[in-house]
């Protein structure tokens, strides 16, 4: 047994990106930093040196929360017998061209 | 018309002050702080080819990039000590990159305006580059300096190890002056006031000591160097002494 713990590491960060003006932050990946504003720096030396984002945000990890992935099935499967959930049943008029 | 002498010392203060960065490639902190690293010492590589590329035109006598960078010997370089000087820890790192970092800064930001339009158009780009620099180490002396005692007690070695070093930026100089009074230069006395001024701030904001003493190591815009240089140069020309014109 391996009696020396490993030296605490830096907090882990989630990365987001904004591509161009009126898009979504989306998701771009995480990294390690001692603090927010490192977070963001770092985030800049990874994410957007080649001109990938007008926007960045870091969020720690520990502040992201999502289900235990063994209870995907339950909480996210879309249920497929109950189709009067799916917008399939609706004719579209003739002539109708944005919908 | 510019001496290409000028233009060719502040390539060399770039490519000395890249070639020790990069040692850090694989060896930071973090896997962050070494891509972080690792951009710092590409653009400082980008500046010195930028810079020697412009010395060898203006010398005339066809030298290119690589000739200056490969196949001079230690004399014949003119960059200051302080970027030759190795970094014992990551806390020497960081206070000479700040150290320097502020120095260019203020140094392409007076170059942008000079009278040699080459030299204004890089002094414009590499003055964004610099201040990217300075916040790196800027942020990086806050937190070792105000950190652990440990991270404090290192941050202070490094600053009263380089601080003598630093003098030899803003020495007088011929070359200085030459440049500085036919406006194709600038003579770095006159940055001094405002690198004394951002570099003691963020030194009290480190609760860090800034040091006194009078001692002023000189000599490598003579072209004398420190006992870590020969090696520095051995390994960063060896490949191009033992292949010419070897190519990727």
């Amino acid at each position: 047994m391996n009696s020396t713990a490993p030296a605490p590491d830096w907090p882990l960060w989630e990365v987001f990106v904004r591509a161009r003006r009126g898009l979504a932050h989306l998701h771009a990946g995480s990294l390690h930093a001692p603090d927010a504003a490192m977070a963001l720096r770092n985030a800049r030396d990874l994410y957007t040196r080649r001109s990938e984002g007008v926007s960045l945000w870091v969020v720690p990890a520990e502040a992201v929360f999502a289900f235990d992935p063994d209870e995907h099935g339950a909480l996210l499967d879309p249920a497929a017998d109950k189709d009067y959930r799916l917008p399939g049943h609706f004719e579209l008029p003739e002539g109708v061209r944005h919908l | 018309m510019t001496d290409h002498r000028y233009p060719l010392r502040l390539g060399d203060d770039a490519l000395i002050a890249a070639q020790r960065l990069s040692w850090w490639c694989t060896r930071a902190p973090q896997l962050e702080e070494d891509v972080a690293l690792a951009n710092v010492a590409l653009d400082l590589l980008g500046q010195a080819r930028a810079l020697l590329a412009h010395a060898g035109d203006l010398e005339g006598a066809g030298r290119t990039e690589d000739d200056l960078a490969f196949l001079r010997g230690d004399r014949e370089f003119g960059n200051a000590q302080l970027v030759e000087l190795p970094e014992a820890d990551f806390a020497h790192a960081v206070a000479k990159l700040l150290f320097f970092g502020t120095y260019q800064e203020l140094l392409h930001t007076a170059l942008a305006s000079c009278a040699d339009p080459v030299l204004a158009a890089l002094g414009g780009k590499f003055a964004k580059e610099s201040a990217y620099h300075v916040d790196h180490a800027t942020q990086w002396t806050l937190r070792l300096g105000d950190g652990t005692s440990e991270s404090r007690r290192r941050m202070q070695d490094a600053v009263d190890a380089l601080w003598p070093y630093t003098h030899e930026l803003f020495a007088e100089d011929p070359l200085w002056t030459a440049a500085a009074a036919d406006g194709t230069g600038v003579d770095p006395a006159a940055l001094l006031p405002d690198w004394t001024r951002y570099v003691t701030a963020v030194l009290a904001r480190a609760t860090l000591v800034r040091p006194e003493g009078d001692w002023r190591p000189g000599g490598g815009r003579r072209g004398l160097h420190t006992e870590a240089f020969g090696p520095l140069l051995a390994e960063m020309q060896a490949l191009h002494r033992a292949h010419p014109g070897a190519r990727w």
